[in-house]
């Protein structure tokens, strides 16, 4: 069976999250995902090397569109729900790091 | 050790961003240089709710990469996600491929060495982004606006298998690719304006190892000419560690065009996890028979083999084929005024030759030049059959690249036409033979250096007299019977 | 007021002919909504201006002799995750409040088209995740039948809508249940189409390989008008079924009808007794209609919980990446832009949502993919299997819908595994994309409603449209 969540899991999981914990959902975060986790034992538990897997429930393939415009969406519209615009784009904090 | 004793292995990552009237997953328009967030929807802007559909035009040029580049099309390939967040990304994942790319296991040929290509896949690219104070660099900027415009453009990512060895075999990998994916018309492929981005993984390791050192990925190389530079650089940088006890890090590194350096980039806290997983909201796509026979139909045919067949119908050089080859539209043109009537060689010889010069010269395109196949033919043509001169020719050929003028027409107005008439240039050697009777003792008294000297001089004064308009053959012919 | 609800069936026949004006119809239903809604708290926003001056257009159309749709004048009430432009979508999050979407989801411009009269957008759990709504950053919904008990979820606001008169359609979501377990509970019918039926252009994601969108009603004949407007291809959405769907036809005749009841899902602990014997009364009552009857095993439906619980939150996990305080919503600054995502998601994301997004994003990370999301999404291949099996021998399949009746607001929050058991009889149909909805069939020991789950297989909706209509005719005043 695999080890059951850890807390340094949990941080390092929140990170990849982007989600900024408190000390005390760290705390319960962690007894709870290995309480869920735990639960999935009975799967863990079967041998499934020769059944493929299902990731779409249906029988489609080569859905395609054609090459051909459609209209954008209206620039003020859009940055209206912006939380800060400025030059009309999207104004974030500065960036640490490059993209990956 | 010395640089020479270490071996160079590199790879090559091209991303190439396709011609498509329309983006990856939606209709909004694939453009460069429109306004900010205005070719944004909310598929490409990622809002909640969007959906992707796939543009059948980038399978089809992904097909096309296929043929083009001998690879395996496999039954079924599918589309993953690769999560990460940075703001550029709307959905904080790009829909890319991951272990069932489009395209597998091809190859291309550099100065006939076979290049290995590990993948070509299908992907987004993302938005862009500026950075604001700091002097416009990430690293001291205050903050960063986000344009979307293009987000969601479909971008193939062609990699290399690491069988380059040096910066000249890199570069001509990237010429060779460039050349081929413009003729097969997937991509206008301009690295300065990043509608084709190169990385390389270069590594070293003594000669004769076969295992792989560590690599150091190498980013921003904006031409071909920086490539080489940056691999250059690149190369005696791991070879200067490596003697001096260090190790050289697994990383990426940023070069530097003005210093001529590549330096290491902030380092992530960790390396990424990117959870790759199916991407549930598109499904496979299963490449039929007819979509393979319509790409490989829209070819047409490859450098590769456009070259072979110049060299072997024209007799023209292989270094000669290739310039035709490589410079957008040359080739057609050639071929169209050889349709017209010229021979190959003459045409290639003035299209490598005073067209390309101008072209370098001037920056313009073939595109836009009033030189047409058929009045480049019909410049041939004058000169073969003796109507003009090959020194005349070129004036006129330069006049016919800047006015919209026929050949035919510049040798009438200024009076080009070169003069055959035995008769007429009879009587001018005899007329200049006259006016030098002690050239002509010189000559006939002389030894071969001062014969040939003399008759140099001669022939010279009868250019002058018939304004060069005379047929320099027969020229030559009469001068020699009345000298001998 | 006494009697049934009106039914949309019936509204659309008198607004469509003239005898009555589509404007009446929605000024009865706010009334209906202002007097209530204070206590069930069943609406994140009630729409009145919007829904009467549609109601006015559908009645000058008629007046101009122009036939405005099947659902002429028909009040309609929309899950807060379904897109409608300029109209504020936050899917019960504080991360997304406020925000007003620049385009409509298509299953909302298929009921507009057809005359339907959006009227309110209705509350959820958060980001569609719970069974309870009480995980609504807006507070829970209370049951219209007994204030003191939940509505269900994650749809507990359309449900509750429909049995409170708000509206006599309502459109939900259900990825694993979230659409028939808080119908079971609020006695209305539920339906969960078969996935790829019903377009998801405009649903805000939760988990996308098993959400889908379908109607709530007080009959089966009315939940039959509703997915007939919304089903069918969209070139939006690529998940969506080519082919035209089989017309749902009429009837209730379920003579020879081969019906088995699933063991692993109505035989399990859990199960109360109240709603196990509703099965098998329904199961009595479908058998004096002329159908068989018999128990049938659909073994791997076993590891229907633990599968979801592990291909949910992982797809969940990655469609609520984008909420990150950039283009829209909710933004905590920061520092840097990390942390301003960071904080902003801390400060905008419920606890059960970042329960799920760290469950989702721990089974998909690096070592841990094969054994839990790769794992699981081979369970899914094996619940398909079985029950491909079971339909070879039966036409629909039966089992409760919610193993008990409405529990009491907060008896389950202190423990999110009690609260997943709610959903051990509708997960296996989402994790198969097949069809399945509840039809109320009595009430149970607290005497609160009680529904019976009718499943059939992908595209099976008109057999499982005819069992359902027998059992509503069949079901206990």
């Amino acid at each position: 069976m695999a080890d059951p969540i850890s807390r340094a899991d949990v941080e390092h999981v929140a990170k990849l999250s982007r989600l900024a914990l408190t000390e005390d959902e760290v705390e319960h975060l962690t007894r709870e995902l290995a309480g869920i986790l735990g639960h999935a034992a009975d799967i863990e538990a079967l041998d499934l090397d020769d059944v493929p897997a299902t990731a779409h429930p249906l029988p489609l393939v080569n859905v395609l569109r054609e090459d051909e415009v459609r209209p954008s969406l209206d620039r003020a519209e859009v940055l209206a729900q912006a939380p800060l615009a400025e030059d009309d784009r999207f104004r974030v904090p500065r960036i640490l790091g490059e993209a990956p | 050790m010395s640089e020479a004793e270490y071996e160079a292995v590199m790879g090559l990552e091209v991303h190439v961003e396709l011609a498509t009237a329309t983006k990856l997953f939606c209709g909004c328009v694939n453009e460069f240089g429109s306004e900010p967030n205005t070719n944004i929807c909310p598929v490409c802007l990622g809002l909640p709710g969007s959906l992707p559909v796939l543009n059948e035009k980038v399978v089809e040029f992904a097909l096309r990469i296929g043929e083009a580049f001998h690879f395996d099309v496999p039954e079924r390939s599918i589309f993953h996600r690769k999560n990460y967040f940075y703001p550029d990304m709307p959905k904080d994942f790009q829909t890319s491929q991951y272990d069932s790319p489009i395209c597998a296991d091809g190859y291309l040929e550099v100065d006939g060495v076979r290049i290995g290509i590990e993948r070509a896949h299908m992907e987004e690219d993302t938005g862009k982004t500026t950075h604001v104070g700091g002097g416009g660099r990430i690293h001291d900027a205050d903050h960063s606006n986000v344009d979307y415009n293009r987000a969601g453009v479909p971008l193939m990512e062609i990699v290399s298998r690491p069988e380059m060895h040096t910066a000249e075999q890199a570069k001509g990998y990237v010429s060779e690719l460039r050349g081929i994916l413009e003729a097969i018309g997937v991509s206008d492929v301009k690295m300065e304006e990043g509608s084709m981005r190169v990385d390389a993984n270069v590594s070293i390791r003594p000669v004769g190892s076969d295992t792989l050192g560590t690599r150091a990925e190498i980013k921003n190389m904006n031409s071909l000419r920086s490539l080489g530079r940056a691999i250059e650089y690149e190369i005696s940088r791991q070879v200067e560690l490596v003697e001096s006890g260090g190790r050289v890090v697994q990383e990426t590194r940023h070069w530097d065009e003005s210093a001529g350096i590549t330096h290491g980039m902030r380092s992530k806290e960790g390396s990424e996890d990117y959870r790759y997983f199916p991407e549930p909201d598109l499904v496979p796509v299963a490449p039929t028979d007819a979509m393979r026979a319509t790409a490989r139909a829209a070819i047409g045919e490859l450098p590769a083999a456009r070259r072979e067949r110049m060299v072997a119908q024209w007799g023209i050089s292989e270094t000669d084929a290739r310039t035709l080859v490589e410079s957008p539209g040359l080739a057609e043109f050639a071929d169209a005024t050889v349709a017209a009537g010229a021979p190959g060689k003459d045409v290639t010889n003035w299209l490598s030759g005073e067209v390309l010069a101008y072209l370098n010269e001037t920056g313009l395109s073939l595109a836009v030049l009033p030189l047409t196949p058929g009045k480049l033919a019909e410049l041939c043509t004058l000169v073969s059959d003796g109507t003009l001169s090959r020194n005349l020719a070129k004036d006129v050929l330069g006049e016919c690249l800047r006015e919209p003028k026929d050949p035919k027409a510049v040798v009438a107005e200024r009076g080009l036409a070169q003069v055959n008439d035995e008769g007429e240039l009879g009587a001018l050697v005899d007329a200049v033979l006259a006016g030098n009777a002690e050239t002509i003792e010189e000559y006939r008294n002389g030894d071969d250096k001062l014969r040939k000297k003399k008759r140099g001089f001669l022939m010279g004064e009868v250019m002058k007299a018939s304004k060069g308009s005379g047929n320099p053959q027969v020229l030559n012919r009469l001068l020699d019977e009345r000298l001998n | 007021m006494s009697g049934a609800p009106e039914t949309a069936l019936d509204i659309a026949a008198s607004v469509r002919s003239g005898e009555r004006s589509a404007r009446s119809v929605v000024d009865d239903h706010l009334a209906t909504i202002a007097a209530r809604d204070g206590e069930i708290h069943a609406c994140n926003a009630v729409l009145d201006d919007q829904a009467r001056a549609a109601a006015d257009a559908i009645d000058a159309a008629v007046a101009r002799g122009e036939d405005p749709g099947p659902l002429a004048g028909v009040p309609v009430a929309l899950k807060d995750n379904l897109c409608t432009r300029g109209i504020p979508t936050t899917c019960s999050s504080r991360i997304l409040e406020g925000w007003l979407p620049p385009y409509t989801a298509t299953v909302v411009q298929r009921v507009t088209d057809a005359g339907g009269i959006p009227i309110a957008k209705t509350n959820l759990d958060e980001f569609a995740m719970g069974s309870s709504t009480e995980n609504s950053a807006f507070g829970v919904t209370r049951n219209p039948r007994d204030l003191t008990r939940v509505s269900g979820g994650s749809s507990g606001g359309s449900a509750a809508a429909v049995a409170a008169g708000y509206a006599p359609l309502a459109l939900g979501s259900d990825t694993g249940g979230s659409i028939r377990q808080p119908a079971a509970l609020c006695g209305v019918v539920g339906v969960k189409p078969t996935y790829g039926l019903v377009s998801r252009y405009g649903l805000i994601a939760f988990a996308s390989s098993l959400d889908q969108i379908g109607p709530f009603a007080n009959t089966v004949d009315d939940a039959a008008l509703m997915l007939e407007t919304i089903w069918g291809h969209d070139p939006m959405d690529s998940t969506s079924i080519t082919g035209a769907p089989a017309p749902l036809a009429g009837g209730a005749d379920v003579a020879g009808l081969r019906i088995g009841i699933v063991e692993e899902l109505t035989d399990v602990e859990g199960i109360a007794p109240e709603v196990r014997a509703a099965v098998g009364r329904a199961a009595s009552a479908l058998e004096a209609a002329g159908a068989t009857v018999d128990r049938v095993s659909v073994p791997s439906c076993t590891y229907g919980l633990s599968a979801y619980y592990l291909i949910a939150p992982a797809e969940a996990s990655s469609n609520l990446a984008r909420y990150d305080g950039v283009r829209y919503g909710l933004r905590v600054d920061g520092e840097d832009v990390a942390d301003m995502n960071a904080r902003t998601r801390a400060a905008g994301f419920g606890p059960e949502v970042k329960r799920r997004i760290m469950l989702g994003t721990y089974a998909l990370s690096a070592g841990y993919y094969d054994a839990y999301y790769g794992k699981a999404q081979k369970v899914r291949t094996l619940i398909i299997r079985d029950f491909a099996a079971a339909y070879e021998r039966f036409d629909v399949l039966l089992s409760p819908t919610a193993p008990t009746e409405a529990f009491p607001i907060g008896e389950k929050t202190a423990d999110p595994l009690a609260m997943y058991l709610s959903d051990v009889c509708t997960i296996p149909t989402n994790l198969a994309g097949h069809a399945a909805m509840t039809v109320p069939f009595g009430v149970g020991g607290e005497g609160l409603p009680v529904g019976v789950q009718v499943l059939a297989p992908a595209l099976g909706e008109p057999v499982m449209f005819r069992a359902a209509r027998a059992l509503e005719a069949a079901a206990p005043r």
